[in-house]
């Protein structure tokens, strides 16, 4: 297949490039070369999420409940379901890029056509899932509060059900408002203010008695800890500094603020590959129906897009076990 | 290259008649591992959380495996590793799998031990 390229005269020397080492083209070789590097890559972030769970291996959030939100049903706690779905969307986009190839093989240019398109619709569902799982970790749902050391504090009724801090925080009129940077010292703004400031969280969960505590370090049997209402009082009282909603850099009230910092970065360089291989597939499904490869008369450029489409799949594949399931 | 494929999966047990039905074959596959992972891990059994195999739980254990499962189909099958020379397979692989046991092995050791110095004190080998 070296019908991308001029010939160079250099046809079956050795070392001129014109063999095909290991039976692969150039082209695939260099692909190859290309994802085992990656691999390291993305292994050297996984490995380092392993290392800094394993050091918090007894305070780490439980992902079931971090990622508990399907688009279009509010308050319906569904986990997992919906990355499953994102998994089997990037899977089934892998499948039609696979028939691309084969159908590349066979000259049928249409069927090439069609099936890139598909791979693209699925890629591009895809970073869109992802978009909205990020926009909704960053938002958070309950709401928590921030110990001195660092540790989140979560709220449950006595039931045992979640409660959010919006549903309980007592209203304290106050003239604080958030600093800008036009006001007093110049280009010094402050961050977003929480909904409530940590005097209203601590108010109305002293007044209502039904309120526990709930820490981040799990249990002999995995689920975190539960405080009684005595301890809860006195953590809350002694301990507690700031109001925590949703996940940034920082502040995570899922948990250790290290799970949303991994969060960010593996799932956000893994959509990083997702969208360059969509616009990677995009440029190649322009020149399918331009006819480029019709001319060359082999479709092996689909076929080294492909093994690219194929590799962020199998990354999922990592990134899903690691993040959501164990 | 011409295009001959290998179309047997499971060392033979099922032959497919042509590549693409070969592709949809690979394709139920790997849905049927990802629904067992999912449905394993909303149910979380307890009897596999609870019992531990290697220090590690039964359950991490099965989805870990399944993973590659899943790894495994999809570079053989949709990346073509199985139409491949034997020897680029090799280099591919070989390359990856040893250096991220190596890795994986480092840096969880490392994890472990900065995690039990948190918690028994701040002197772990008192020689």
């Amino acid at each position: 297949m070296e019908a991308t390229v001029a010939k160079t005269g250099t046809e079956g020397k050795t070392w001129g490039g014109g063999n095909r080492p290991l039976n692969a083209s150039y082209g695939k070789m260099m692909m190859w070369f290309f994802i085992v590097s990656d691999a390291l890559t993305f292994s050297g972030f996984i490995a380092s999420y392993g290392f800094s769970r394993f050091k918090f291996i007894d305070a780490w959030p439980v992902a079931d409940e971090v990622f508990t939100h399907v688009p279009f049903l509010h308050g319906v706690p569904a986990p997992m379901y919906y990355v499953a779905f994102m998994t089997l969307v990037l899977i089934f986009s892998s499948v039609t890029m696979v028939l691309a190839v084969d159908a590349g093989h066979k000259m049928q240019k249409k069927k090439v056509i069609w099936y890139m398109f598909f791979t693209i619709i699925g890629g591009a569902i895809f970073v869109g899932s992802q978009a909205w799982e990020w926009a909704t970790f960053i938002k958070g749902d309950y709401g928590a509060v921030e110990t001195k050391g660092g540790k989140i504090l979560q709220f449950l009724n006595t039931e045992g059900e979640r409660v959010a801090i919006a549903d309980f925080a007592k209203h304290i009129p106050t003239e604080r408002v958030t600093h800008e940077k036009k006001n007093g010292v110049w280009y010094a703004a402050e961050p977003t203010r929480t909904s409530f400031s940590y005097e209203e969280v601590k108010a109305g969960f002293l007044a209502n008695d039904n309120l526990l505590v709930r820490t981040q370090y799990l249990d002999e049997h995995g689920h975190p800890t539960v405080l009684s209402r005595e301890e809860s009082v006195a953590k809350i009282m002694n301990d507690g500094k700031l109001v925590v909603e949703g996940a940034n850099l920082r502040h995570n009230e899922y948990g250790h603020p290290l799970f949303a910092n991994f969060f960010f970065f593996i799932t956000g360089f893994h959509g990083f590959h997702v969208f360059s291989g969509v616009i990677i597939n995009i440029i190649i499904f322009f020149n399918v129906i331009l006819g480029t490869y019709e001319k060359r008369k082999s479709y092996e450029m689909v076929e080294k897009v492909g093994l690219y489409w194929h590799f962020v799949d199998l990354v999922w594949v990592f990134v899903f076990t690691f993040f959501y399931l164990v | 290259m011409a295009h001959e494929h290998k179309l047997e999966i499971f060392r033979g047990l099922v032959k497919f008649k042509s590549n693409i039905t070969k592709i949809w074959g690979v394709f139920a596959f790997l849905c049927i591992v990802t629904a067992v992972e999912v449905v394993l891990g909303i149910i979380k059994p307890e009897s596999l959380t609870g019992t531990r195999f290697l220090a590690m739980k039964v359950l991490n254990w099965i989805f870990i495996i399944l993973t590659l499962v899943k790894a495994y189909y999809i570079t053989w099958d949709f990346m073509h590793m199985r139409d491949e020379l034997k020897s680029l397979r090799r280099s591919v692989v070989w390359t990856g799998v040893f250096l991220i046991c190596y890795l994986i092995l480092i840096l969880l050791i490392e994890g472990d031990y900065i995690f039990d110095i948190y918690k028994e004190g701040f002197i772990k080998f008192n020689f």
